[in-house]
């Protein structure tokens, strides 16, 4: 039972070698997601900026003015009845923890610090993004927004999700998008007096802030070993 | 701040005041006609710290609101923070009771980037192991939503009956509750000797103690009285708030990932039948999950008779940079629908990862479902909703 | 038996202290073997084994002895003097209704001939007590429970008072020791090896009783008052101490004086059959005896209903009471009574 054996035959001897070399693109759409994105592309026309497949889930970029419209279609003309999640992205590269000073901070991974947009692209930095699923027809579906700057005015999807709503309060409190429509933008998973948006890449993790990092620690000496011991390694690490 | 915002439905209060009144300490005076009562964040019924603030006329709910946020750890601000190795400890604690569940979306995503499949034992076994976490969560809802309708002895057998599948869980994986045992590319190490016969001992256990809840609760016309037409949601009403899981097939809506999602695990070698009831009240929820863990029991069943030898290690560089690329990966979880979108810029660590719990949706339906019912009954919805706060919360 | 000349002074000092000292210990027996270690053994586990070295016996004398020494704390905003009064009703009630509890020939404080009408209505004093506790604690849960037990142990009354009523057109006097004595020297068809218990005819009523009992003790499936995962204890929610130690001995005290009731009615209480020959000075002492051990199975049904059952919402408990257990009741009576005058 927990014996590994080695690994089977290779499947090469069953089929022949097709000629040219078929390797599955792995973000291919199957057939019932093509025919989704066509009949979202129909019913809305031009407010689709932009679209692309990712690992087989479509996802479609909209104009912001027609977020509300997009959910619209989504729910009465392709029967996407569930939503999964409504929430926002900030394509902001965070700023280095400390400032370019702390060089040997190794405690966070380092990101690239040009800014790239993903799948379907990106207006500027915040991006309103939900996702929609069909529980009769099986197909779901990616939506992505862009979100002004300076307005971060949203149009709120509670009218066409009644689910929205809470999701909406969390991105508000998270990211500082209002939307529009929505019934009561209140704080969610913060306390009321909260201020800040923590979500955004310039809001730093307080927790670094407060202790900085300690760099490779070794590992904690036995009791009575020497605190002398102690002291020349955090001398030495430091 | 706010732009448009129209007049509250519900509330005949400046949405500002009520801000402050949800955080307001509730004081001793009664309201004539209608009395507001803190449900927590400190209560047996509420699983956790989840708080709710009702307004009662008599015996009646007027309007419910719950307050969530008392154990938000900020995971999603975290784990932009974290490499990926790193991440799979702190989503563990997700949904605690079945944490094994937690990691595998997740998980999957990252190989999904990375264009890295675990070998096909792997797949089995985190199969199992994801199944034996369902039947472990299930039997304790089993038994505890007695104890919340007042059934003292059901919560006992429940989590004694549990302990056969947290030993098993341990034996595999070291931990009986944060088991930390998914790596990208596979798994940790390989199963313990002997471990295949124990499960399938243990999946004996668990067909008893089904039925024994099937005999003492599900039979008994106080419990019937209790749970019927109680917390009825309506199947597309559940579906545009993102109630999903078990609640949604409860009313009736035959969706399981396990079978009409994209392919995950060892799921499509199985032969398994998804279980829905027609009422969507609590007594069907009740219902559903109890053929559930027994469905489950019958899945590791036939993955342990099917399960393939090999090595549980995918080829993985030894430090993992996930290339540029965005995934989504949603899977059947105990509590629901659970989904990862993990957007990479080719770090060691993800550029923004958005955490789907499956409990937040689910409770977010409460304001609309606590209305007009008894206080009892909200006992009984929310048992029979079956959240964990840190699903709610993150 | 030589016969004591004592004054009545003294006859009612020994009373006393015998009352005040049985009725704790009644209370911390049920609640030693059903609520630790029959509800324990019912959920595959063991209940307490440490105090007192064989299998925790010692646990609730040390409870009570822990309730005791703790702090005494009022809520801040509560009414101080109706919060203090509330378990001390409670508590009296339960021993005023100990007061007519036969336990042998002689043993009992007084044998007043509305026997069974003085317990009944001696027992539902203890509404009142529940209703200031809930009131004076200054709580909204405290408050809840209250109220819902206030209208929940008005409204099973009549159920008991119906059942009870079958008993008494069967035996033709309300004092127990008349219908102990009718149990024990009546005969069924000429047939008299064990008496004639009540429970034969009056099956009806002895169902009738139970369940109203049940909700009269606020125990499962009717302890809506006493929800434990919705209002915690409901309005006994904010004593603590030696207050909270007064309700304990309250709802078990009541609920050994419910079942020696019932054995009385319809058990045939302390007395062995008289056809059996024993003689009343061997009855003196095998008594209290024979009455514990009927207690003990009518306490064992109980019990076991509480842990067993799931408890009924509120309203749901109304309805069974008021349009369910009440005609029940009343059917019981006609046919009794049909039966007493054709028979």
């Amino acid at each position: 039972m927990s014996d590994v054996s080695g690994t089977e035959a290779p499947e090469a001897d069953v089929e022949a070698e097709p000629t040219e070399d078929v390797t599955p693109d792995p973000h291919a759409l199957d057939d019932r997601h093509t025919e989704l994105v066509e009949r979202f592309g129909t019913e809305l026309g031009d407010a689709v900026l932009d679209q692309a497949s990712v690992f087989g889930m479509p996802v479609v970029r909209v104009r912001r003015i027609e977020w509300r419209r997009a959910a619209e279609v989504a729910k009465g003309a392709l029967d996407c009845d569930y939503l999964c999640f409504v929430s926002g992205i900030d394509w902001m590269p965070a700023p280095k923890e400390g400032g370019d000073e702390a060089g040997s901070d190794t405690s966070a991974p380092v990101q690239p610090q040009e800014v790239t947009y993903g799948a379907a692209g990106s207006d500027g930095r915040f991006q309103v993004f939900a996702r929609v699923q069909s529980t009769s027809r099986l197909w779901g579906l990616t939506l992505k927004a862009d979100v002004d700057d300076e307005s971060l005015l949203v149009q709120s999807w509670v009218p066409v999700y009644p689910g929205a709503d809470w999701h909406e309060r969390e991105t508000w409190e998270m990211y500082g998008f209002v939307f529009d429509g929505h019934p009561a933008l209140r704080h969610l998973y913060l306390p009321s007096e909260f201020e800040g948006h923590p979500l955004r890449k310039d809001y730093p993790l307080l927790s670094r802030v407060v202790k900085p990092w300690p760099g490779l620690v070794d590992v904690e000496p036995m009791p009575g070993e020497g605190d002398d011991a102690a002291e020349t390694t955090a001398e030495a690490s430091s | 701040m706010s732009t448009t915002n129209p007049p509250l439905p519900e509330f005949d209060i400046d949405p500002r005041a009520f801000r402050h009144l949800a955080d307001a300490q509730v004081g001793v005076e009664l309201d004539t006609g209608d009395m507001i009562l803190n449900l927590g964040p400190q209560h047996p019924a509420t699983h956790g710290t989840l708080r709710l603030v009702v307004r009662l006329d008599g015996e009646r709910v007027v309007s419910a609101d719950p307050v969530i946020g008392y154990m938000h750890r900020g995971y999603e601000k975290l784990v932009e923070f974290r490499t990926y190795p790193q991440i799979t400890t702190l989503i563990n604690r997700i949904d605690w009771l079945s944490s094994f569940a937690n990691e595998v979306p997740f998980i999957d995503a990252a190989e999904q980037l990375m264009g890295i499949e675990a070998p096909p034992r792997a797949q089995y076994i985190r199969t199992v192991l994801t199944e034996l976490s369902r039947i472990s969560t299930f039997v304790l809802f089993l038994g505890e939503m007695g104890l919340q309708v007042g059934a003292l002895t059901p919560a006992f057998y429940g989590f004694r009956d549990r302990e056969h599948v947290l030993n098993l869980i341990e034996a595999a994986t070291g931990g009986r509750f944060h088991p930390n045992f998914n790596r990208i590319g596979g798994l940790k190490v390989d199963l313990p000797w002997g471990w295949v016969n124990d499960t399938r001992t243990a999946m004996k256990t668990i067909f008893d103690a089904c039925d024994t809840f099937e005999d003492l609760l599900v039979g008994n016309e106080i419990f019937e009285a209790r749970t019927r037409s109680i917390g009825i949601i309506p199947p597309e009403l559940g579906a545009a708030y993102g109630v999903s899981g078990s609640n949604l097939r409860a009313s009736g809506v035959d969706w399981d990932l396990r079978r009409d999602g994209k392919p995950y695990l060892a799921y499509p070698d199985l032969d398994f039948k998804v279980w829905t009831h027609p009422d969507g009240d609590s007594f069907a929820r009740y219902w559903v999950r109890l053929q559930e863990t027994r469905e489950a029991a019958r899945m590791v069943l036939q993955l342990l008779d099917g399960m393939p030898a090999g090595p549980i290690m995918a080829k993985v560089p030894r430090i993992i940079k996930v290339p540029e690329g965005e995934a989504w990966v949603e899977t059947e979880n105990p509590l629901g629908q659970m989904g990862y979108y993990v957007i990479s810029k080719g770090a060691t660590g993800p550029f923004r990862v958005k955490i789907r719990s499956a409990s937040f949706s689910n409770v977010s339906i409460l304001p609309w479902l606590l209305r007009g019912v008894f206080v009892p009954d909200v006992i009984t919805i929310l048992a029979s909703l079956y959240f964990i706060l840190g699903d709610i919360d993150r | 038996m030589i016969a004591l000349d004592i004054g009545w002074g003294t006859t009612l000092a020994i009373k006393t202290v015998m009352i005040l000292a049985i009725v704790p210990l009644t209370a911390l027996v049920l609640g030693y073997v059903f609520l630790l270690k029959m509800m324990s053994h019912m959920q595959s586990r063991l209940g307490p084994m440490d105090p007192g070295g064989f299998h925790g016996w010692f646990q609730l004398v040390g409870d009570g002895i822990k309730f005791i020494q703790k702090e005494d704390i009022t809520p801040g905003q509560a009414d101080k003097r109706v919060f203090a009064l509330a378990p001390a009703i409670v508590v009296i009630s339960t021993f005023l209704v100990f007061l007519v509890i036969p336990a042998g020939p002689d043993i009992i404080v007084k044998d007043l001939n509305v026997g069974v009408f003085y317990a009944l209505a001696v027992s539902s004093l203890s509404v009142i007590g529940v209703l200031m506790a809930g009131w004076a604690s200054a709580n909204k849960f405290s408050l809840l429970g209250a109220l819902r037990a206030a209208a929940q142990l008005i409204a099973y009354e009549l159920p008991l008072l119906l059942a009870v009523v079958g008993v008494v057109i069967q035996a033709g006097t309300m004092s127990l020791q008349g219908i102990v004595a009718f149990q024990s020297t009546g005969s069924i068809f000429g047939f008299d090896g064990i008496g004639f218990p009540l429970i034969l005819t009056q099956f009806i009523g002895f169902a009738l009783f139970l369940v109203a009992s049940q909700a009269e003790l606020t125990q499962t499936p009717f302890d809506m008052p006493v929800a434990e995962s919705e209002l915690v204890a409901g309005y006994m929610v904010e004593y603590t101490g030696f207050r909270f130690l007064f309700f304990f001995i309250g709802e078990f005290g009541t609920a050994f004086a419910f079942a020696a009731i019932a054995a009385t009615l319809y058990l045939g209480g302390w007395a062995l059959p008289a056809s059996w020959g024993i003689s009343m000075g061997v009855m003196r002492f095998l008594g209290p005896l024979v009455l514990f051990a009927k207690v003990m199975g009518v306490a064992f049904l109980m019990f076991w209903v509480r842990f067993t059952y799931p408890r009924l919402r509120e309203d749901q408990l109304q309805a069974l009471a008021w349009k369910f257990l009440i005609p029940i009741g009343l059917v019981n009576i006609l046919l009794t009574g049909v039966f007493k005058v054709a028979i």
